[in-house]
């Protein structure tokens, strides 16, 4: 040992307890140890107090819940499921029927967002009026008040099914919901299928070449009718040769009530128009900004070039602008799926109804089914911000 | 004479003209719209004015007038009802007790919100300590001051929104601070706890939020520790918005340079001080339309608290027009609806002007 370190060594014995109190070093390890010992404190009473009113109540704990049966109707399943069939099983309808609601919602609310957010920058002074009074009017109201205005204001005041009001297509709409033909499949769709799948390959290849081409040699020659033709057209040359491999089971009006046909309930509907509208107001304003944030030299160095309207936008401003517009937009699918759990107060079917409502009711075992419910949006939410992360990492600007 | 400036001399109508054939009819694409435009807001002005006016009922006093055929809205619910909707079931005779809390809240706030007015310090003081103190015992009442007790569930209505709305701030701002500063803290542990709460809460929705603060709540306090629906709902609500008001803090301290730490650290700055007097007074001020937005979604999200048995205002009127059958008629929800509409979007547009109108002059103090 050099008689340098031996020197600070002794320093260092000598410092008295004010050195430590003033120490950050020292200070932060005390401070976290504080916490972690009320941590500690906090789950362990947590815990203790949970059991001790488990067991004064009465109340099963575990998951063994999940394999018992469920012993209620739910009135609307994307699987099959009957009362006799089990709690974990009630969870999947649930949840099921909430990717339903958001995954419909999500497509709803993004074409209704973006011609609402284009329509606000509009030349036209009163388009671009009434897309502001839209927005203004719909973000400041609270979600549920817009589902039940649709429910308990427009739906449920529907005629009843004797007196239900005719739609085209044989569909009929009453209090008990959209009555709509169901298609059934014959033999030969298989035929359609192929011919989309054949279409949808033969339409990446022309694309494919005419990009090659145009880098080449610049020509920019049409592709959209060749794409269509095949994507389109090739399907519908198959379903007519296959003799029109479907038949409709039409709703049919009896004395009383609606037989046959795909029924969409009210509650669905009413939770599709209101979400969709709600969040059509806030995707509007990100679309907005995100085309704003462009810069107008860029529109007007696309103009020079000799570009077209409608090249500027395709080509220039909106691959720029999506970089502002789709983190803030995966935010508001993330919203709407969340909202979706509104579903509760109007009666349908999705995971908290379900699960968090009845299920919670039938078996009391609060802990796990909360901590279930809360899980499945944690996990949706994880995925996003996953996707999310590895999207902005894609598109960020490449920077010297 | 030559004229030398040709645009004085146009009458107001070529200038009317001319900006419509700007801004309606430039192209004959921009002129469809314009048709198509005038023709939807025709159609909803004219539904509009036709229900809320025209073939609405304006007296009566129950729903036998608004169930003829064709009627369209039925304001005599609303001016009949308008005290449940305001005060819920709280007494009679104590409702200017409810009524003195508005008016001492509006008299703190008021000049707080108009910057010209001095005096911020006490008045913030005032509003953060002295007036909850004051509103609570008002509120829930005290035998020592001669009020009697209210319980908690005779309140609703809109006493209920903006107690929850305004609980929910004020509990959230502190929290969501103290929160933020713990994610950007050097010490791990805090780091970490702060990182998990906030992601956690952001990832689930209010609904389950609340239905954890109603079922899972009680199962964790000792037996002889119980809290009524409201209070349980408050701390839902608060525990909800101060992740997000963490997330909006700490926006604002990742934009304040890096030297303000440091040259407070060099001035030999205490943490608390670096951050009280230093970084916290202007990233609050940088994050302040985004604290106002934060405050809007509170307010809608109150609405929530129907679904775990309040009666806020949306709760209060969606069970009047369901269950008072004198009441019953075709368009009796509707109106209640609308009503509640109104009021929601009246304050949340308030706060959202509010903040743009703050926004443009902070930037203008910004731009020299």
């Amino acid at each position: 040992m050099t008689r340098a370190t031996k020197a600070r060594n002794e320093q260092r014995s000598l410092r008295s307890f004010t050195d430590y109190f003033y120490d950050p070093k020292t200070r932060g390890i005390v401070l976290q140890l504080i916490v972690a010992v009320l941590l500690v404190w906090l789950v362990w009473a947590t815990v203790d107090n949970t059991i001790r009113n488990l067991r004064a109540q009465g109340i099963a704990s575990g998951f063994g819940f999940l394999w018992n049966t469920a012993g209620f109707d739910i009135s609307q399943s994307l699987i099959p499921y009957t009362s006799t069939d089990s709690h974990g099983r009630a969870f999947l309808v649930g949840l099921l029927n909430t990717l339903l609601v958001a995954v419909v919602g999500i497509v709803l609310a993004t074409v209704l967002g973006f011609v609402i957010g284009v329509a606000r920058l509009s030349r036209n002074w009163l388009v671009s009026t009434l897309a502001s009074v839209y927005i203004e009017t719909v973000r400041n109201v609270p979600p549920l008040l817009m589902l039940f205005a649709v429910y308990f204001g427009v739906l449920k005041t529907l005629p009843s099914p004797r007196n239900s009001i005719e739609l085209p297509f044989t569909s009929y709409l009453n209090l008990r919901g959209l009555y709509i033909p169901r298609p059934i499949w014959v033999e030969g769709i298989w035929i359609v299928l192929l011919a989309l799948l054949v279409g949808i390959v033969a339409a990446i290849w022309i694309r494919r070449r005419a990009e090659k081409k145009r880098i080449e040699t610049g020509e920019q020659g049409t592709v959209l009718l060749p794409v269509l033709g095949c994507v389109l057209g090739l399907p519908a040359l198959a379903f007519v040769l296959a003799g029109f491999p479907v038949t409709f089971d039409v709703p049919q009006l009896g004395r009383f009530n609606l037989k046959g046909g795909l029924v969409i309930m009210p509650e669905f509907m009413a939770l599709v128009v209101g979400l969709t509208l709600y969040t059509a107001a806030f995707i509007a304003e990100i679309v907005r900004s995100g085309i704003l944030s462009v810069h107008r030299g860029q529109r007007e160095a696309a103009a020079a070039l000799g570009l077209h309207d409608g090249q500027v936008m395709r080509l220039v401003i909106l691959p720029q602008a999506l970089r502002v517009i789709i983190p803030p937009l995966t935010n508001q699918y993330l919203n709407l799926t969340k909202n979706s759990s509104l579903a509760v107060a109007i009666g349908y079917p999705d995971l908290v109804s379900v699960f968090a409502g009845t299920t919670l009711n039938l078996t009391n075992q609060a802990v796990e089914v909360v901590l279930m419910t809360m899980g499945v949006y944690l996990f949706l939410s994880l995925c996003t911000s996953l996707f999310m992360n590895w999207f902005n990492a894609r598109v960020a600007l490449v920077e010297r | 004479m030559m004229k030398l400036n040709p645009e004085i001399d146009r009458t107001s109508w070529q200038v009317t003209s001319e900006w419509v054939r700007c801004n309606l009819f430039s192209s004959w694409w921009s002129s469809a719209l314009t048709l198509l435009g005038l023709a939807v807001s025709y159609w909803v002005l004219w539904a509009v004015l036709d229900w809320a006016v025209f073939t609405a009922i304006f007296t009566g006093s129950d729903g036998s007038a608004c169930r003829i055929p064709g009627a369209g809205a039925c304001w005599p619910f609303i001016t009949h009802k308008f005290k449940l909707f305001m005060y819920g079931r709280y007494p009679v005779e104590e409702l200017w007790r409810v009524n003195l809390t508005y008016v001492l809240a509006l008299g703190g706030l008021v000049p707080l919100m108009l910057p010209r007015v001095p005096g911020k310090l006490w008045l913030s003081v005032y509003m953060l300590v002295g007036f909850p103190v004051i509103a609570y015992f008002l509120l829930t009442g005290a035998e020592w001051l001669g009020l009697p007790i209210v319980t908690t569930d005779l309140w609703g209505g809109l006493l209920v929104t903006l107690v929850v709305a305004c609980v929910g701030i004020a509990a959230s701002f502190p929290l969501g601070i103290i929160l933020a500063l713990a994610r950007r803290s050097d010490l791990p542990l805090i780091k970490w706890l702060a990182i998990i709460f906030i992601e956690f809460v952001r990832g689930v929705p209010l609904v389950t939020v609340l239905f954890f603060a109603s079922v899972m709540l009680p199962l964790f306090l000792p037996e002889n520790v119980t809290f009524d629906k409201l209070m349980r709902a408050l701390i839902g609500v608060a525990l909800f918005s101060a992740a997000y008001m963490a997330e909006v803090v700490r926006g604002g301290l990742q934009a304040i340079p890096r030297g303000q730490f440091e040259a407070a650290d060099a001035l030999g700055m205490s943490y608390p001080q670096k951050m009280g007097f230093i970084v916290l007074p202007q990233a609050l001020k940088l994050v302040i339309p985004g604290i106002v937005n934060s405050f809007i979604a509170l307010f809608k999200d109150t609405s929530l608290v129907l679904i775990i048995g309040l009666f806020d205002l949306l709760g209060i009127v969606k069970q009047a027009a369901q269950s008072d059958a004198k009441w019953f008629a075709p368009q009796t929800a509707v109106t209640g609806y609308v009503f509640a509409a109104f009021v929601f979007w009246l304050f949340c547009f308030g706060m959202s002007r509010y903040s743009a109108w703050l926004e443009t002059r902070l930037n203008a103090g910004q731009r020299h």
